[in-house]
């Protein structure tokens, strides 16, 4: 079967198992164009894919922007400093606009949560929500899940530690309700003042001790200390930080052997991890990187086609 | 349900795949810089027997690879494919002799995208089309080279390749489709499967020289 | 000016009274009440079916007037008092210029003159532009008429201040009307924190940040003897605080919303609807529970609405950037009839205590009531008319109301000021 149950993604829950299970067989056949000398794809000449980051970003701007020109559509950034949201326009009247452009697919990165919601009420072209404030990242999940199941060959059944800042994490809050939906064990290890208020609801299990957890897990996704977005810092220094969070060289020697590290980037060397667990094989985040094109690939593939089959639709 | 006639049992199909890797070893002279393309998933399985009566003739292996033209296709907005399949060129298509095998020829528009598909990949010497079954009504310049046999049919019938490895008998039947029933489109067996369903098969018009190209057109 | 009302169920536990009967009007007062009374001239209207109560009155409300007349002005939002059954309320200082001196009460009253019918009564600033930082002139308010303070919006964060204020207003025998909100826990909170906030990506507003004050007033009230009225109360220990200071004989009260009272954090789904971003934020399942229990046994004094317009470009931005709060003058009433006074969980008496005598009584005002001689201010209820939320538009200048599209059933129809129709028919005059 191919296409979605949704005609946007504006938040991971959208998606049920088989749809992510499409898009991940999907980016598979996306993944192996991005390999060819040529790489380049017609698939979805003549359409019109907006990347609006109205908060910057240029590693997630980059991979849309990639995705959309390998399948031939044409793509256009729109960046906060040179929009009109500045200037007093309203993300609806943004959105109205594009609309009257005639885009096809709007890629939203925005400050605030929910955002992307805005849009899809708004506007006839599809949106992807590329990071909604403290909400959700969905395109980061799904190229984490691909990510696990070109490892492990499945989803089901892992066992993840997600380790770090959750409480201010887009990258966990899509994270963890999707491996939920893909039937895999959650387990948020942090500070207590670096977790939501109810970490259960997104079914998450809560361990404080990361190194009583480490040898148990399969997958450790180390969460990037994002010191620009906290206030009062919720913890005493970086050094106990990374003393009691960081994964260093003598808690890689604690993991499994088929166990993998993620990271959704960037790396604070030397923090959440040392530079030997940046190296190390293990370390998928440049896998990582290189699935989030393939991944956008699909999504946008599967979004923007098959009107007429009722997919998408 | 409408009647259904069959029009090549399984000998037919055996005795056609066994004239056309002839007549391209003949016009190849021989199995030198040859490569089967197979599209799926018909094609694919017609090639892997092409390859296979090859080797018997001339003991020798052709490098034979698969093509999804999903991404390829000029109708992605309105069908998405159900499945797709890998694509897997496990050769240099730079100078060879690509030989495209599809099963049923109809509008030619599956053979433009597997064109489109193969360039990406390099430039070969040449590209050549075999197919099993030509049923007519081409909507773009495009014939094949060899063709296992030409089946006049209407718009409105669907001519369609069934093969052991896949449906579980091996013919060529047509009938009536319902109204509103895309044309062309295959059948999607439960467990394997199609990718690039309108199935439309083409092929750029290259010089005929060689074959029993059934039906001449024009470029 | 004489008026027959006829055959309405007449309702006010003050004067004992819940029966059918007729009620004659007549140059502003109440002149009879008793079966089959007939006028010699005058307008007889025949209200069977219907329940009669003393005037509604909204302790809570923002006007926007003077400085936001884009989101509601005085004869707006007395309008919308008017049709959603009130027959006076009272009028938050948030305003710009902020109402913290004589002349803005002055200018306030004066403008309500022109207005409807609606009566007009004003809170004052407790500090000086709102800023939580000096006292503002209380006095020269109280002068000009104003009968409550409060620096509603924000909670007043310095405790010193806090009970600079109680000490000082008491000599006024006015209440202090407490917003409670300790900024520091707030931060930038928008949503209850718990659940909603986990599962949406949005900073929390945790209860404590709220109970943390009450008790805190509270014990300000205590020392220094300050009549105290906790504003849009909206959490279960809240209420307990609340319950055990008047258990001590505390001179403390509160009000509720209608929309903590029915709506919670689970109705902030992921549409992420800015008409369910409120100050304080919708709360629990078990909250609801807890208030309405509270307000059935008296716990809770008042019924009032926080009223407050915003332009519907301004709820049209993002969640996080979208302004706090939701209109309730027009749909409070129908709220509370259809969850509370036609399930049987609040009587027609009860609701008569919570939402005409309590406010009154709190803030020493001129008390209404079904007796002879006293002010014609009364509201005539249609209990069985169904209606949909926003479905037939509204008097308020905005839109922003957190029950739109909600079947209701019950509404006023008939409201007389003073013996003058500010609504009639479901017409506002």
């Amino acid at each position: 079967m191919g296409g979605l149950s949704s005609r946007h993604l504006l938040e991971i829950e959208a998606l049920n198992s088989r749809d992510i299970d499409t898009i991940i067989t999907t980016a598979q056949s996306f993944k192996e164009v991005n390999e060819r000398v040529i790489k380049k794809l017609p698939t979805l000449r003549g359409r019109t894919v907006v990347n609006l980051f109205l908060e910057p970003s240029t590693r997630t701007r980059t991979s849309f922007e990639l995705a959309a020109k390998r399948l031939s559509a044409d793509a256009i950034n729109m960046s906060g400093s040179a929009l009109a949201t500045v200037k007093g326009e309203s993300l609806v009247d943004t959105a109205k606009t594009l609309d009257a452009m005639d885009c096809d697919l709007v890629v939203l990165r925005h400050a605030y949560a929910g955002s992307p919601h805005i849009l899809a009420r708004t506007m006839r072209a599809r949106v992807i929500n590329a990071g909604d404030g403290k909400h959700q990242h969905p395109t980061q999940t799904l190229l984490d899940l691909f990510t696990m199941r070109q490892h492990f060959g499945r989803i089901e059944g892992l066992n993840v530690g997600i380790v770090g800042d959750v409480a201010h994490s887009r990258v966990a809050g899509s994270l963890l309700p999707a491996l939920a939906i893909m039937g895999a064990s959650a387990t948020v290890i942090a500070p207590p003042t670096l977790l939501p208020a109810r970490p259960d609801v997104l079914g998450a299990h809560v361990c404080t001790d990361l190194d009583s957890i480490l040898p148990e897990l399969d997958v450790v996704y180390m969460l990037r200390v994002q010191q620009e977005r906290l206030g009062r810092s919720p913890f005493p220094s970086l050094r106990e930080y990374a003393q009691l969070f960081g994964i260093n060289s003598q808690r890689l020697a604690t993991l499994k052997d088929e166990a993998i590290i993620m990271h959704p980037g960037p790396v604070n060397r030397g923090v959440e991890l040392s530079s030997a667990a940046v190296d190390t094989a293990k370390n998928l985040l440049l896998y990582q990187v290189s699935a989030g094109v393939a991944v956008r690939m699909a999504l946008m593939y599967l979004l923007l086609g098959g009107e007429e089959d009722g997919f998408a639709a | 349900m409408n009647s259904t006639t069959t029009i090549m049992d399984a000998k037919a199909i055996d005795r056609a795949i066994t004239r056309i890797t002839h007549e391209i070893l003949e016009y190849n002279k021989g199995p030198e810089g040859l490569a089967l393309v197979g599209i799926v998933t018909r094609g694919d399985i017609l090639a892997q027997q092409i390859a296979l009566r090859i080797a018997q003739i001339e003991t020798m292996q052709v490098p034979v690879g698969t093509l999804d033209i999903s991404f390829y296709r000029d109708d992605v907005a309105a069908h998405l494919a159900p499945e797709l399949h890998t694509t897997s060129l496990p050769f240099d298509v730079n100078g060879r002799t690509i030989v495209l095998v599809d099963d049923v020829l109809f509008t030619g528009r599956t053979i433009r995208a597997a064109l489109d598909a193969i360039m990406d990949y390099g430039r070969p010497a040449e590209i050549k089309l075999a197919v099993l079954v030509d049923r007519g009504h081409r909507e773009l310049p495009i014939r094949a080279d060899f063709v296992g046999k030409n089946v006049p049919s209407e718009p409105g019938e669907h001519v369609r390749l069934f093969l052991e490895q896949v449906d579980g008998r091996s013919s060529v039947e047509v009938w009536k489709a319902m109204p509103g029933e895309r044309i062309g489109s295959a059948p999607v067996p439960s467990s394997t499967t199609k990718a690039g369903t309108t199935r439309t098969s083409h092929i750029e018009a290259t010089k005929s020289d060689t074959t029993r190209t059934s039906r001449e057109e024009t470029t | 000016m004489a008026l027959l009302l006829k055959g309405a169920r007449c309702v006010d536990p003050a004067h004992e009274l819940d029966h059918v009967t007729d009620i004659a009007i007549k140059n502003g007062k109440i002149k009879d009440i008793g079966q089959d009374l007939s006028i010699d001239k005058g307008e007889v209207r025949d209200m069977s079916g219907k329940v009669l109560v003393p005037g509604l009155m909204d302790m809570h409300v923002h006007l926007r007037e003077p400085g936001q007349e884009y989101k509601e002005d005085i004869a707006s939002g007395l309008r919308a008092a008017a049709k959603g059954g009130f027959c006076a309320v009272l009028a938050m200082p948030n305003t710009n210029p902020t109402c913290d001196t004589g002349s803005i009460v002055g200018f306030i009253l004066n403008r309500a003159r022109q207005s409807c019918a609606t009566r007009i009564y004003v809170a004052g600033a407790i500090s000086r532009g709102l800023t939580g930082l000096e006292l503002a002139e209380i006095g020269d308010m109280y002068a000009a008429g104003a009968v409550a303070y409060t620096d509603d919006g924000r909670g007043v964060q310095d405790i010193g201040l806090a009970r600079l204020a109680m000490d000082y207003i008491k000599q006024f025998k006015s209440p202090v009307l407490s917003h409670c909100q300790m900024e520091d826990l707030t931060a930038k909170g928008v949503v209850n924190e718990g659940v909603v906030s986990t599962r949406l990506g949005l900073a929390g507003w945790p209860a404590a940040a709220e109970e943390i004050q009450i008790a805190r007033d509270i014990a300000l009230g205590e020392l220094t003897g300050c009549a105290l009225h906790i504003q849009h109360i909206t959490t279960a220990r809240g209420v307990e605080l609340v319950r055990e200071a008047k258990a001590k004989g505390l001179p403390v009260s509160c009000e509720v919303t209608p929309h903590h009272l029915f709506l919670n954090e689970d109705d902030v789904d992921t549409s992420y609807d800015t008409n369910m971003k409120m100050n304080p934020p919708l709360r629990t399942k078990a909250d609801n529970r807890a208030l309405q229990q509270a307000l059935v046994d008296g716990t809770i004094d008042v019924v009032a609405t926080d009223h407050a317009p915003h332009a519907a470009h301004e709820k049209a931005l993002e969640f996080e950037l979208a302004p706090f709060g939701c209109t309730g003058l027009e749909t409070a009433l129908g709220a509370v009839l259809t969850y509370m006074v036609h399930e049987g969980t609040l009587s027609y008496g009860q609701l008569v205590e919570r939402m005409a005598h309590a406010p009154r009584a709190l803030l020493g005002i001129k008390p209404v009531g079904l007796k002879v001689g006293l002010s014609a201010d009364v509201t005539i209820i249609d209990p069985e008319l169904g209606w949909v939320v926003g479905s037939d538009g509204w008097e308020s200048k905005s839109t922003n109301n957190a029950f739109n599209g909600r079947s209701f059933q019950g509404r006023a129809t008939d409201v007389y000021v003073d013996g003058f129709a500010s609504m009639q028919d479901g017409v506002v005059s």
